[in-house]
């Protein structure tokens, strides 16, 4: 015990106290500035009552399920656990070719993804630039289709993650059972369903977890993309809890946010785990 | 392994130690001089106020002061940001800078907060406090009655107009709306007589923050009689016929008439520099509700100069909602130099904000950075009197209204950002934008702290 003191205090010092401090500073008054700034308060459930009651608390929840269902879950996963079926033996030459393509998207910093996107997706950007070569009207995309604009951003961002676990989880099916299966007359979606999937199941579970936490927790994306806009389209809870805590600098009711934005992320998580039947 | 890993970790416990011992705060600079930390925002590539602190004016400072090194330290970010970094600075004694750089509506949330220091013991023993313009004291005064800063620039609003798309389209030069349906009624004739041209311009995309507040609704809304808060009895008025009317213009200009700009450029945060520097110039924007910093834009060395341009842009001030008195109206915003009160150089730093403040210093900063100068004579000064529309925008300065002093402003602003956009967009009606005003203001400030106008 004696000799494990340095890595208990460091995690006593930096993830238990701020964690404790987070929930502790989501009953107060903490602000940045102004009266409330100088003495702290304590205000029970305010800041939660504020919350279910403000509108825009509620469409931005909603916001953030739309683009964690269809960026998360059926972009990254879906898409990932198809790319990874169909590299599934093909040629090493073909297979890292792709997957470096993939990968490129995966190790490029969020930031610089963004700005990639912008550049593609603006008014006067490569993508419109290409659509009036071939004499189509330019769109302005991340006015008039935004939330589907981050969505796509993100799916490119994410999916190799998701890609490379199902290879790895893939590569470890039993050929021989696969093997069995077919001399016992299954068909090749029967084998898939059947057979691969359940085998795999533990992967797929982690999987969604990790990608479900992560797209959470997705802010620079959006910011730099949208930032949050036009209007609050593209406001999702992690942009709603920065505007409250940084522009309107109500640090506690940002707090607030924050274990709500937790809950969400412990729902997901458990719900996966009861639909796959599947304990970690 | 074992060596290399003793080496690894010796190497890194050597490496924090040094950067914590880096971190530590030093106000003596290495040649043993006290070491003034001067804080501002600069907005990036070009800034103005740096270049006057390089034009000598620091290097006679610490001429005068040898044992004084000042430390000009920009923080380079949005407004937004800028306001949550200094004040996380000011929360410090550690950080704190010693001269600092607020914008007027953030300074009473500030001193309220006991970032800043009261500066009246100060500027009652200072003969210059009396040629700053009057109307500018209120802006540096909290709740408290305490004055937290002295007025380093100033601006207003009003209506850009180009002169030469009025001209083409028969209205009258210089124009001179009387009321607020002589401006639409301007906008409606440009739309008709005029191709491709964008009539009226006005920030109601939230991407644009503040600049929705106040050179949008503000602008409107002080201009009926009616205010968002109501200083006598501390409550902020959510609901009122003039908001009701402002709104409803919003509406008629963007949604019914359709007399602005595509709605992308409007809801990007580019739309100001897309306006002034892309449209004004190239003819294809009429009129525009914006601020008098825009002229620089326009200057020698702005981003989208124009050769004499006061022939072809005008500046007129807004008339009030059926030109009752005083006729025309503007906000007024503006900085304040400022002392945190963990400042550890109290003295030093107000040695150096009575320098800045002296009439030559004042206004060569007036004129590097193109702002309105908070000395009553500094209309006196040729140079100054003679820079495109400072004359204009100047005197748009008697009738200025000046924003709420109070904490929540910030938070209510954007409430009003949410809405103004919303009515633009016809996503409500004038009606049901008054209704999410009122429920938004109560969840912020406490439905005690509103009221509604009779």
């Amino acid at each position: 015990m004696l000799f494990l003191s340095p890595s208990w205090i460091l995690l006593l010092l930096f993830f238990i106290t701020p964690m404790l401090l987070t929930f502790g500073f989501a009953f107060t008054n903490l602000s940045l500035t102004g009266t409330d700034a100088a003495n702290i308060q304590f205000i029970g459930f305010q800041n939660f009552a504020n919350m279910f009651q403000d509108p825009e608390f509620r469409v931005s929840v909603f916001r953030t399920i739309v683009f964690l269902l269809f960026s998360a879950v059926i972009g990254q996963v879906v898409l990932g656990l198809i790319i990874a079926l169909l590299m599934k033996e093909k040629r090493r030459g073909f297979r890292r070719f792709i997957g470096v393509i993939v990968i490129a998207g995966w190790v490029t910093p969020e930031i610089v993804v963004a700005f990639c996107w912008v550049a593609f997706l603006s008014d006067a950007g490569t993508f419109n630039s290409i659509l009036q070569g071939i004499g189509f009207e330019p769109i302005t995309w991340l006015f008039t289709f935004p939330m589907v604009s981050v969505i796509i951003a993100n799916i490119w961002h994410g999916t190799a993650f998701s890609m490379m676990v199902f290879q790895a989880a893939l590569d470890d099916v039993p050929k021989s059972v696969q093997e069995a299966a077919v001399i016992d007359g299954a068909s090749r979606w029967q084998v898939f369903f059947r057979v691969t999937l359940p085998i795999v199941k533990g992967s797929i579970v982690t999987n969604m977890m990790l990608v479900t936490l992560q797209t959470l927790g997705v802010f620079t994306l959006i910011y730099t993309m949208t930032g949050g806009g036009p209007g609050n389209a593209t406001q999702i809870l992690p942009i709603f809890m920065y505007n409250q805590a940084f522009v309107n600098y109500q640090f506690g009711y940002g707090t607030a946010i924050s274990l709500v934005l937790l809950v969400i992320g412990t729902i997901a998580s458990l719900l996966y785990m009861r639909f796959m039947k599947v304990k970690l | 392994m074992w060596k290399s890993a003793k080496g690894i970790c010796l190497f890194m416990l050597i490496f924090i130690l040094v950067t914590m011992a880096a971190c530590s705060s030093n106000t003596e600079s290495p040649d043993g001089k006290k070491e003034l930390t001067v804080v501002y925002r600069s907005p990036g590539s070009v800034d103005s106020l740096k270049k006057f602190f390089d034009s000598g004016v620091v290097d006679e400072f610490e001429k005068e002061h040898p044992d004084i090194d000042v430390k000009i330290a920009p923080i380079t970010a949005s407004e937004g940001d800028y306001f949550s970094k200094v004040a996380l600075q000011m929360k410090s004694a550690e950080t704190a800078p010693d001269v600092v750089s607020e914008d007027t509506f953030m300074l009473n949330s500030d001193a309220n907060a006991g970032y800043l220091e009261p500066l009246d013991d100060r500027i009652s023993d200072w003969d210059e406090w009396g040629n700053i313009i009057e109307n500018l004291k209120s802006g540096v005064t909290a709740e408290d009655g305490k004055v937290y800063g002295v007025p380093s620039t100033s601006d207003s609003r009003g209506l850009w107009y180009s002169k030469e798309l009025f001209q083409e389209a028969g209205l009258p030069v210089p124009w001179e709306p009387k009321n607020w349906n002589d401006v639409l009624d301007a906008a409606i004739t440009i739309k008709e007589k005029t191709d491709g041209v964008t009539p009226l311009f006005m920030q109601v995309g939230k991407a644009n923050g503040e600049a929705v507040s106040m050179q949008t609704l503000e602008m409107l809304l002080y201009g009926t009689g009616d205010t968002l808060y109501d200083e006598t009895d501390k409550k902020w008025v959510v609901d009122s016929p003039g908001l009701l009317d402002s709104f409803r213009f919003i509406e008629q200009v963007y949604n019914k008439e359709n007399l602005g700009p595509d709605f992308s450029v409007v809801m990007s945060g580019q739309s100001g520099n897309v306006a002034f520097q892309q449209l004004f110039p190239q003819k294809k924007l009429a009129i525009a509700l914006d601020g008098s910093w825009n002229a620089r834009n326009w200057a020698e060395n702005g981003a989208a100069p124009i050769e004499n341009v006061e022939e072809k842009i005008g500046f007129a001030p807004m008339p009030t909602q059926e030109g009752q008195d005083p006729g025309t109206i503007t906000m007024s915003g503006g900085w304040a130099w400022a002392i945190p009160s963990k400042a550890d150089m109290k003295e030093e730093a107000w040695e150096f904000i009575q320098f800045l403040m002296e009439k030559e210093n004042s206004i060569s900063r007036s004129l590097t950075d193109g702002n309105l100068n908070t000395r009553t004579d500094a209309v006196e000064v040729e140079a100054y009197v003679n820079r495109p529309y400072a004359k204009e925008a100047q005197a748009f300065l008697e009738n200025a209204q000046f924003r709420p002093a109070n904490d929540k402003y910030p938070a209510v602003s954007t409430q009003l950002q949410t809405v103004v956009e919303a009515v633009a967009t016809g996503k409500l009606s004038p009606d049901d934008a008054v209704e999410q005003y009122k429920a938004g203001v109560e969840r912020v400030v406490g439905k005690e702290n509103t009221k509604v106008a009779e």
